[in-house]
């Protein structure tokens, strides 16, 4: 990137500028007519000198005076109209209101011109910058600050946009301006003019001085604030260190610190301004004294007529707020300078890489090559200690080979150099004779698959994560319609202009024939099969039953879920699975459901009637008045809090057994506690109406097969039943949307697929119910195979921030996947699978080694144990960062030494 | 069976017969009521347990492991006890318990356990009464065994 600013925004936008610069130089000639027409309006319009020797002059004459070339020659086109005093005065007065919208009109062009540029310039410049980012070379990031990288990105380089538009232009139209101001003043009286002149250049030479040391601090400023802004994403990252050690105060202590020393920046950038302001306004001042004293001198002694006098000092009311707009002007450029340089120190490491070799291919991505060969490599972070000393070392891209060594053998190491994740110092890699660090990224991202330690995932659906891997380009353009069409051409046109590739994310980027499908349809199979591989089918189906599917998106997989439900129905009528669920029944009152949920019958939908909103909902109320069942609920109300203050009186109020049990709060029970003593036994007729409305809401939550109070009797059943119906009867419209009922006929969207299929709930208090059910479930998915769309639905799961809402096995088994989807021709698995038991280990190796042997791919397998090298084919024995040993197994063995030392250790 | 009914069989349960009647409640109100089907089990010797579990209603056997396969040692009926050790002290499970006929209990997890005692100090006390009574009960045994040795 140039180091010049000015270079770098003439460069990339030089024909806007042009167009802008002209319209600029257009604008002077009315801005001039603004100008000169007032005089001629007081001169002749209001004190009528032109109408002296006759009462008309003649307008608008129209000629061409070409004495300059042909002495006396004057071609008159038009001899304009006879105007008297007064007509002059309204035509002379529109004449310059025409001149000001004019004026004014040109101002806005240009603006809104120049807005655009620097918007455009911004979003460029920005564009690059995070282009630069993903050419880092990796060891880079180990020294950046990520929000630091964010700041400058975001904040830093957007004052540049603002200037960016008047990078040329002002200067250009101030100075235009200023220009013809002076030329205006000199043209009425030259010593005037050079009056002006003398104080402006005093002005011009002492303002950007004064204002120097402003700078200076701006520039501090930005610097702290970036380290602020780094400093807090420390805070965030390591917040779980800060409380385990007690380490808040410590890190108060430098936050207070820091704000101190930008609140002292701050402060005197404060004061060095309002000192620059303070001889700006005196300076500026110094001006029209001169005029008055001067002017005013020549007009009494008649060497200058009023109107001119009044004409210069418009003109020079006009001129230094451009002389001042051009100090800011300078000052400006100078500030953003200093911040472009700032910013883009950052963005050029060494060692960046070449954008050709981020190039985007044309068609699917070539192979890799048959042979990679390591000579004499060797990797050092610091210059002193060799990670990797010397390695020299022949790996065919066919053959399945496990690299074995202690902690600090490099192992490790290689690994990474092989997924190109470190630049060795010296030596070389050549695949089939070529440099292995000039193949181009795609090539590496859809031949190579490394897997390392730990796995980043982002933020996206489980889905997403995986097949991460397989989106190198944009395989299939979106479809759009005729009308988003336009906008997106539209769109990427704009895109182009700021130099960003017109590429569109809405495309369909994910390569299926990597994955070994040939569409969207035939992926879910394949998908499948490497989530077995690396064991982790298990968990995204719990996931997908966990999952809610739009029936109006998915309406077959819908009707296939009806279908398991009835299945299942059928199956639970077997004796073995007897008493385990009690069904959904739109005639039964069902124990194993809350009161609130047996009055509502249904899954709410939206806030309306969900959780404790239901209690509180006006029309929930009227249904209880209309069915008389809110006296009931007065007296179960009763119930419940006299049993609760029997069972929680005496606990401390911090223990934790109130939240999970109790009722009623810790705060609230000394309250209740209260009433129950004035009411002295008497039933709840005796109870204020405030209070009642309290009770009421207690038995909401009551389930009778859980709490077991005997609260609901038959005959409360048979109420709750009449408020059920009652509720679903009166429901007005515009609640029907907040509610969908159980209807065993209908798929719930809004239900989970489990709750779908189960339709009831699992009873209370029988051991091993829900492991029963979880396998009867799976039972009958299976038979109407249905497994693979519930593992569907999982894939829509979104992991989080990070991926922290998957266990960390999970997160490294949805990595190891991501690397496998895409049948890398060589997988670098680098004791990827350590934090696994050593059982799962084992069995994920082998589940990769078949695959792999199968297809005749490449797997280079860091072990994080040496017996997990036993069924390679070749093994490689790394000591101190060489190479110590390679063979077959049986070859190591013979020969003894380290190798058998490493697999006794074992 | 509702929760009065719950508390008065605890009531029979020797650790708890001196406890009283509101702790009682709450124990049961914050345990669970866990029902088993014959031949299921409820706990098998050897693994981890948390949990101690009150015989409501029906009978269990009592089944411990041997060389020569599980032998029935003991059946353990309304108002017996099981798995206190395991709440106690961290140990394996040192039975198989088997409902023999449909087995309803009431499963007292430790945490639960703790709680309780920690709030309520009394109930220790009373629980330190009776199983010092079976050790008492244990030592007679033993001496009556040693002196007919």
């Amino acid at each position: 990137m140039e180091r010049s600013l000015f270079s770098y925004i003439w460069r990339h936008s030089r024909p806007e500028q042009v167009v802008i610069l002209g319209l600029v130089v257009l604008a002077q000639v009315f801005y001039f007519m603004s100008l000169t027409v007032p005089k001629d309006v007081i001169n002749n319009g209001i004190q009528g000198n032109a109408f002296k020797n006759s009462p008309t002059i003649p307008f608008l004459v129209w000629e061409l005076d070409l004495s300059l070339f042909l002495p006396g020659t004057v071609i008159r086109f038009f001899d304009g109209f006879q105007v008297n005093q007064l007509q002059y005065l309204v035509v002379m007065s529109f004449v310059f209101l025409g001149a000001v919208i004019i004026n004014g009109q040109f101002k806005r062009s240009i603006n809104t011109q120049k807005g655009r540029m620097g918007e455009r310039m911004l979003r460029r410049l920005r564009y690059e910058l995070y282009d630069r980012i993903l050419r880092f070379p990796p060891a880079h990031f180990r020294k950046v600050k990520q929000a630091e990288l964010a700041t400058m990105i975001k904040d830093e380089v957007e004052p540049l946009g603002g200037f960016i538009g008047d990078a040329f232009v002002a200067p250009m139209f101030l100075g235009g301006q200023a220009l013809t101001a002076i030329i205006f003043i000199m043209l009425q009286n030259w010593m005037l003019g050079i009056i002006v002149i003398v104080l402006l250049g005093v002005q011009m030479a002492i303002i950007p001085r004064l204002r120097k040391p402003v700078l200076v601090l701006g520039r501090q400023r930005q610097l702290s604030a970036r380290q602020l802004a780094g400093r807090i994403a420390e805070t965030a990252d390591g917040v779980h260190e800060i409380h385990i050690h007690g380490a808040a105060n410590y890190e108060r202590a430098d936050i207070s610190e820091r704000l101190g020393k930008i609140f002292k920046i701050r402060f005197d950038l404060y004061q060095k301004k309002f000192i620059a302001k303070f001889w700006n306004n005196i300076l500026s001042q110094a001006t029209p004294f001169a005029i008055y004293l001067v002017g005013g001198y020549f007009a009494i002694t008649g060497q200058m007529d009023v109107g001119a006098v009044v004409g210069v000092l418009l003109a020079y009311k006009d001129l230094p707020s451009p002389i001042k707009e051009l100090i800011d002007w300078d000052q400006q450029r100078q500030d953003v300078q200093i911040k472009y340089e700032q910013v883009i120190d950052q963005f050029q490491p060494e060692g960046m890489m070449p954008p050709e070799l981020q190039a985007i291919p044309d068609g699917p991505p070539p192979p890799l090559g048959k042979e990679l060969a390591l000579a004499g490599v060797v990797v050092s972070e610091d210059g002193r200690v060799k990670q990797l000393d010397s390695v020299s070392l022949t790996l065919p891209t066919t053959t399945r080979v496990a690299v074995i060594g202690g902690s600090g053998s490099g192992k490790d190491v290689l690994g990474q150099v092989l997924a190109r994740q470190m630049m060795p110092a010296s030596g070389s890699i050549r695949i089939d004779g070529k440099d292995f660090f000039q193949l181009p990224e795609y090539v590496l991202g859809a031949r190579v698959a490394y897997v390392g330690q730990d796995t980043y995932l982002f933020p996206l659906s489980v889905r997403d994560n995986l097949l991460f891997g397989l989106k190198l380009r944009p395989v299939a353009p979106a479809t759009y319609d005729d009308a988003t069409r336009t906008l997106r051409d539209a769109f990427w046109k704009e895109s182009e202009r700021a130099g960003n590739p017109p590429l569109d994310p809405n495309a369909d980027w994910v390569d299926y024939e990597l994955a070994g499908a040939t569409g969207p349809t035939d992926l879910l199979p394949c998908v499948v099969k490497v989530l077995k591989q690396v064991e982790l089918d298990e968990d995204i189906y719990s996931l997908g039953l966990r999952g809610t599917v739009d029936a109006n998106a998915r309406p077959d997989l819908a009707e296939k879920i009806l279908k398991a439900r009835h299945t299942l129905h059928g199956r639970l009528k077997d004796a073995a699975y007897a008493g385990l669920v009690e069904p959904f029944d739109e005639d039964h009152y069902n124990k194993n459901l809350s009161v609130a949920e047996n009055l509502l019958f249904g899954t709410p939908l939206g806030k309306q009637f969900d959780g404790d909103n239901l209690a509180a909902d006006p029309y929930v109320m009227s249904v209880l008045k209309q069915t008389g069942l809110d006296l009931d609920m007065q007296r179960m109300g009763l119930s419940i809090a006299e049993t609760m203050v029997e069972l929680f009186s005496g606990l401390s109020p911090d223990n934790p057994l109130f939240e999970q049990y109790s009722f009623i709060s810790a705060d609230e029970l000394p309250n209740v506690r209260l009433l129950l003593q004035r009411l002295g036994g008497k039933g709840i007729e005796a109870v204020p109406d405030a209070d009642r409305m309290r009770l009421m809401t207690l038995p909401f939550r009551y389930i009778e097969a859980r709490h077991r109070l005997g609260l609901i009797d038959a005959e409360m059943e048979g109420r709750i039943l009449a408020a059920r119906r009652a509720f679903a009867d009166g429901l007005p419209a515009n609640l029907r949307d907040a509610v969908e009922f159980y209807n065993f006929e209908r798929y719930n969207s809004a239900a989970t697929l489990q709750d779908n299929i189960l339709f009831g709930r699992l009873v209370y208090g029988q051991a091993q119910a829900a492991q029963r059910i979880g396998g009867l479930i799976a039972e009958v998915l299976d038979e109407l195979h249905l497994r693979d769309s519930v593992i569907e639905v999982g894939l829509d799961y979104n992991v989080g921030v990070g991926g922290k809402r998957l266990p960390a096995s999970q997160r490294q088994k949805l990595g190891i996947a991501r690397a496998l989807i895409k049948r890398p021709q060589l997988l670098v698995v680098n004791e990827a699978v350590a934090m696994f038991d050593g059982r799962t280990q084992d069995r994920i190796r082998d589940n990769i080694l078949v695959t792999a042997t199968e297809d005749g791919r490449g797997v280079v397998w860091i072990a994080n144990r040496p017996n997990q090298a036993e069924p390679f084919e070749q093994i490689v024995v790394m000591q101190g960062g060489r190479v110590a040993a390679q063979g077959t197994p049986s070859d190591l063995a013979a020969k003894g030494g380290l190798y058998t030392e490493l697999m006794a250790s074992a | 069976m509702n929760l009065n009914e719950e508390v008065e069989l605890l009531k029979g349960v020797p650790i708890f017969s001196k406890v009283e009647q509101a702790r009682l409640k709450l124990l049961a109100f914050t345990s669970e009521r866990v029902n088993f089907g014959i031949g299921q089990e409820v706990c098998h010797q050897g693994d981890p347990g948390d949990t101690m579990y009150v015989i409501l209603g029906g009978t269990a056997d009592v089944l411990i492991d041997t060389p020569t396969g599980q032998i029935a040692v003991a059946e353990m009926k309304r108002n017996s006890f099981f798995g206190e050790i395991a709440i106690l002290c961290d140990v394996p499970r040192t039975a198989t318990i088997k409902a023999k006929e449909p087995l309803s209990t009431l499963k007292i997890t430790k945490d639960m356990f703790y709680r309780l005692v920690a709030e309520f100090p009394e109930m220790a006390i009373e629980i330190m009464r009776e199983l010092a009574h079976r050790l008492e009960d244990t030592n007679q045994k033993l001496r009556a065994a040693t002196k007919a040795a």
